[in-house]
C-alpha cells in the first residue's frame, strides 16, 4: 500500500479515536484557557501592553498544551502493543508518524482556532482583518510543533519520567516556533500593514528540517 | 473458510545475538524453517523465545547475524507476509472488532475488505459482536480478534507467541484446528508454547531454548515430547 | 600513562599562555578596559563548545548508523565537554556586562542562543539518566541529540530576528570584528588552547565513559547469576 494511502487510513483511525472521546480536545482547551487566565493577572490585561503580550502570552499557551496533549499519542499504543501490529502492516513506518503528526496538526489546530475569538474578546483585539494570516501562522506554527512533538513523544514514551521529560526535550527545541509565531502573531494583531515573510519563512524552514529529518530517522525511533 | 495460502515462506536466521546491557537474550542463535514446517519453540520464561519471534518477525533488530526469507510458489510475485500473534492482542480496546480489522485490512491493501472481514469476524465466532468495542471482550474474544487480524493477508509464514494463555478449552480447540487447517494448507508455523496440548501436537519439528540458546531439536533427533515434557522444569 | 600527563601538562601550559596573552599581551582595549580581556576566553570557550557539540553531532549520526557503542561513549563525553564550556560562556558573558551595561543579563541575541542551546544539551543529558537499557539509551539520545543540533541555527537565527525587532545591548560585538591584529591574533591562539584543551578532555572523558560501561556490563551479567 502507498504510503499515501496508509497514512489516510491511520490519520482516519487516529481521527475516529480521538471524536469519538474527544478527551484530549477537551482537557487541551480547557487547558489553554485555564493558562489565558492565570496569565492575566500577573499584569493589567486592558492596557494597551497587554496587546503587545497577548500573542506572546498565547502561543506560550499554546505550547505547553501540547506539551501536554502530545503524551499519549505513542503512550497509547503501548497497553496492547498496538505499534508492533502498525509496523507489521505498514510498508513505510513513516505512515505511522505521518497520520499522528496529521492528526496531532489538526486537534492543535483546532483548539487554537476555537480560543481565537475568547482570546480576541479577553484582550481587545481584532483579528477579522487578519485572519487569514493568523490561520496561516496557527497551522504553520501547529505543524511545527507536532513534527517536532511527534517524534519526540516517541521517544519520551521509552523513557522513565515521560510526563515530565516531554515538555523538557520539546520545549527548547520549539524556540524558533514560539519566537516567529509570536513575532508575527503580534505584528499582525498590531494592526500594522503587516506582510509577515519573514515569519512564515522561518516557520516554514522549520516544518521542512524537522519533517525531513522524521523522514530520515523515524524508522529508528520506533525501534525496539 | 480462510483461503489457503498461496505463498509459503522458509525462514533462515544465522547466528543471531540479542544483547540487553551485558545480557545475552539470545546468543548465537542459528535456525533454518523450511516452507510449511510447524515449529514449536518451548523453554522456560526467560529463554529467550519472544526475544527469538520478534526478531524472526522483524520487529526486534538482532544485536547481530542475519535473517532471510524465501518464498516457495507465489501468486502475488513473491511478496511475503509474516504474521504475528503475540502476548499481547495488538487490537486496539477503544476501536470495535470490525473497525480494529477493516484498519489492518486496508493497511495491508486487501481488496474488497469489508468482505474479507465480515468472513473473518463470522469464521472466528465474532459475527454478532463485530459492532462492540474490544475492550468489552473477554480474553478469549480477544484473542479470536487477534488471531482473525494475523489472517486477513494469507501468511506466508505465521508466528505464535503463547497463543494459548487465557483461552478456555473450547477456544484452544478452536485456535487448535485453525492451525491445523493452516499446516495443512502449507503455512510455515512457528509457535511458542508451555507443555504439551492440543496445539502442540501439530508440530513436525520441536525445538528447545534454555538461556538463550537452541538446546534441543527433534531435526537432531531428540525426542519431541521430552522437549515439550520440560518446558517448565 | 604518564603520556597522558605530558599531554596533560602540555594543554594546560598553551591555556596559560593563552591567559597570560590575554591580559599582558593583549593591548587594552579603548572604551572597555580590562574587563574586555574576557572576551578571548568567553569567545573562545564558544568556539569550543560548539566544536565539541559538533563532534557530538556526528559521534550521534554515526551511532544511529553503525550502532557500536563507542560512538556513543564519544557522543556523552563530547555533550559533557560542550556543555562545560557553554557554562563558562554563560557565566563570563554576565561577568562582563555588569561593569559596561549595568546589568548581568541584557537578553543580547548570542548570550540567549548559548542559554537555549544549554538548556538543549542538559535535556540530552537528562534524557540518558532516564534510559536504564544501554542500547536503547544510546539509539534514543543519538536521536534526539541529532534533533537538537538541527535546531540549533534555526535557534540562533530566530533569536537574532527576535533581538532586530526589539534591540538591546549586544555584548562585546562579533569575534574578531573590529578587532586590532594583536588582538586577533590572542583571540586565536586561545582558540587554539582551548580547543586543545577540549579535545583532551573528550578523550579522558571517553576513557571514563568506556570503563564504566565496561563496569556495567559486568556488574549486570553478575546480577543476572
Amino acid at each position: 500500500m502507498s504510503l499515501f494511502a496508509n497514512t489516510t487510513v491511520l490519520l482516519g483511525k487516529e481521527l475516529r479515536t480521538e471524536f469519538r472521546s474527544r478527551e484530549l480536545l477537551t482537557t487541551t482547551i480547557v487547558f489553554i484557557l485555564i493558562v489565558l487566565v492565570l496569565f492575566s493577572f500577573t499584569f493589567d490585561p486592558l492596557s494597551d501592553e497587554a496587546r503587545r503580550f497577548g500573542a506572546g502570552l498565547l502561543w506560550l499557551a499554546f505550547l505547553f498544551a501540547a506539551s501536554l496533549m502530545l503524551q499519549p499519542c505513542f503512550l497509547r499504543e503501548q497497553p496492547n502493543d498496538t505499534l508492533s501490529a502498525l509496523r507489521l502492516s505498514v510498508a513505510d513506518p513513516f505512515a505511522i508518524f505521518l497520520a499522528k503528526l496529521a492528526a496531532n496538526t489538526l486537534f492543535l489546530l483546532l483548539t487554537e482556532l476555537l480560543l481565537l475569538p475568547i482570546f480576541a474578546v479577553m484582550y481587545n483585539v481584532q483579528v477579522l482583518p487578519v485572519l487569514h494570516w493568523i490561520v496561516l501562522v496557527f497551522f504553520l506554527g501547529s505543524l511545527g510543533v507536532s513534527i517536532a512533538g511527534t517524534a519526540l513523544s516517541a521517544i519520551s514514551a521509552q523513557a522513565r519520567m515521560r510526563e515530565l521529560l516531554l515538555p523538557l526535550l520539546l520545549l527548547p527545541l520549539l524556540t524558533p516556533i514560539l519566537i516567529a509565531s509570536t513575532e508575527v502573531t503580534s505584528a499582525l494583531l498590531d494592526r500594522s500593514p503587516y506582510v509577515p515573510w519573514k515569519g512564515v519563512g522561518f516557520l516554514v524552514a522549520f516544518d521542512v528540517v524537522f519533517l525531513t529529518a522524521l523522514w530520515l530517522f523515524g524508522e529508528y525511533l520506533l525501534e525496539e | 473458510m480462510t483461503s489457503p495460502p498461496v505463498c509459503s515462506t522458509s525462514i533462515r536466521l544465522e547466528d543471531i545475538d540479542k544483547r540487553y546491557g551485558g545480557l545475552y537474550a539470545l546468543r548465537r542463535v542459528s535456525l533454518e524453517v523450511a516452507a510449511g514446517e510447524c515449529i514449536v519453540l518451548a523453554g522456560r520464561n526467560g529463554s529467550g523465545k519472544t526475544t527469538l519471534l520478534r526478531i524472526a518477525a522483524r520487529l526486534v533488530r538482532p544485536s547481530s547475524g542475519k535473517v532471510s526469507f524465501s518464498n516457495v510458489g507465489s501468486e502475488q510475485g513473491g511478496a511475503k507476509h509474516i504474521s504475528f500473534v503475540a502476548h499481547a492482542t495488538m487490537v486496539y480496546d477503544d476501536l470495535t472488532a470490525e473497525e480494529n480489522l477493516l484498519l489492518f485490512a486496508r493497511l495491508l491493501g486487501i481488496a474488497q475488505a469489508m468482505q474479507r472481514v465480515e468472513a473473518l469476524l463470522r469464521e472466528v465466532g465474532l459475527f454478532d459482536r463485530r459492532n462492540s468495542l474490544v475492550r468489552t471482550f473477554s480474553r478469549g474474544m480477544r484473542q479470536r480478534v487477534a488471531i482473525a487480524r494475523a489472517l486477513l493477508r494469507a501468511p506466508g509464514i505465521l508466528l505464535l507467541d503463547e497463543p494459548a494463555t487465557g483461552l478456555d478449552p473450547q477456544g484452544a480447540g478452536w485456535l487448535a484446528d485453525t492451525l491445523r487447517r493452516m499446516r495443512d494448507a502449507g503455512c510455515t508455523i512457528v509457535m511458542s508454547l508451555h507443555g504439551e496440548s492440543e496445539i502442540s501436537a501439530l508440530a513436525t519439528r520441536a525445538i528447545r531454548l534454555d538461556a538463550g540458546a537452541i538446546v534441543a531439536d527433534t531435526r537432531s533427533g531428540a525426542d519431541l515430547r521430552s522437549i515439550l515434557a520440560f518446558a517448565d522444569a | 600513562m604518564w603520556k597522558r600527563g605530558f599531554v596533560g601538562a602540555a594543554v594546560l601550559s598553551l591555556v596559560a599562555a593563552s591567559a597570560y596573552a590575554s591580559f599582558f599581551i593583549a593591548p587594552t582595549e579603548r572604551t572597555m578596559g580590562l574587563i574586555q580581556r574576557i572576551f578571548y576566553f568567553h569567545a573562545a570557550s564558544a568556539w569550543a563548545g560548539m566544536t565539541a557539540f559538533s563532534v557530538c553531532f556526528v559521534a550521534n549520526l554515526l551511532y544511529v548508523w553503525r550502532r557500536q557503542p563507542h560512538w556513543d561513549s564519544l557522543g556523552v563525553s563530547a555533550a559533557e565537554v560542550g556543555l562545560a564550556f557553554i557554562t563558562i560562556v554563560l557565566i563570563t558573558g554576565p561577568i562582563w556586562a555588569k561593569p559596561v551595561w549595568g546589568i548581568y543579563w541584557t537578553w543580547d541575541a548570542r548570550l540567549t542562543s548559548t542559554f537555549v542551546l544549554w538548556l538543549l544539551y542538559i535535556s540530552y543529558l537528562l534524557l540518558r539518566t532516564l534510559i536504564e537499557e544501554p542500547d536503547r539509551r544510546a539509539l534514543l539520545s543519538a536521536l534526539f541529540g541529532i534533533f537538537a543540533f538541527l535546531d540549533v541555527p534555526l535557534v540562533f537565527g530566530a533569536i537574532r530576528w527576535w533581538r532586530t525587532q526589539h534591540p538591546a545591548p549586544v555584548i562585546m560585538g562579533g569575534p574578531g570584528s573590529g578587532l586590532e591584529p594583536t588582538m586577533r591574533a590572542v583571540f586565536f591562539f586561545s582558540v587554539f588552547a582551548l580547543h586543545a584543551l577540549m579535545a583532551f578532555l573528550i578523550v579522558e572523558r571517553y576513557d571514563l565513559e568506556k570503563l564504566r560501561t565496561e563496569l556495567d556490563i559486568v556488574r549486570r551479567e553478575a546480577e543476572a547469576l
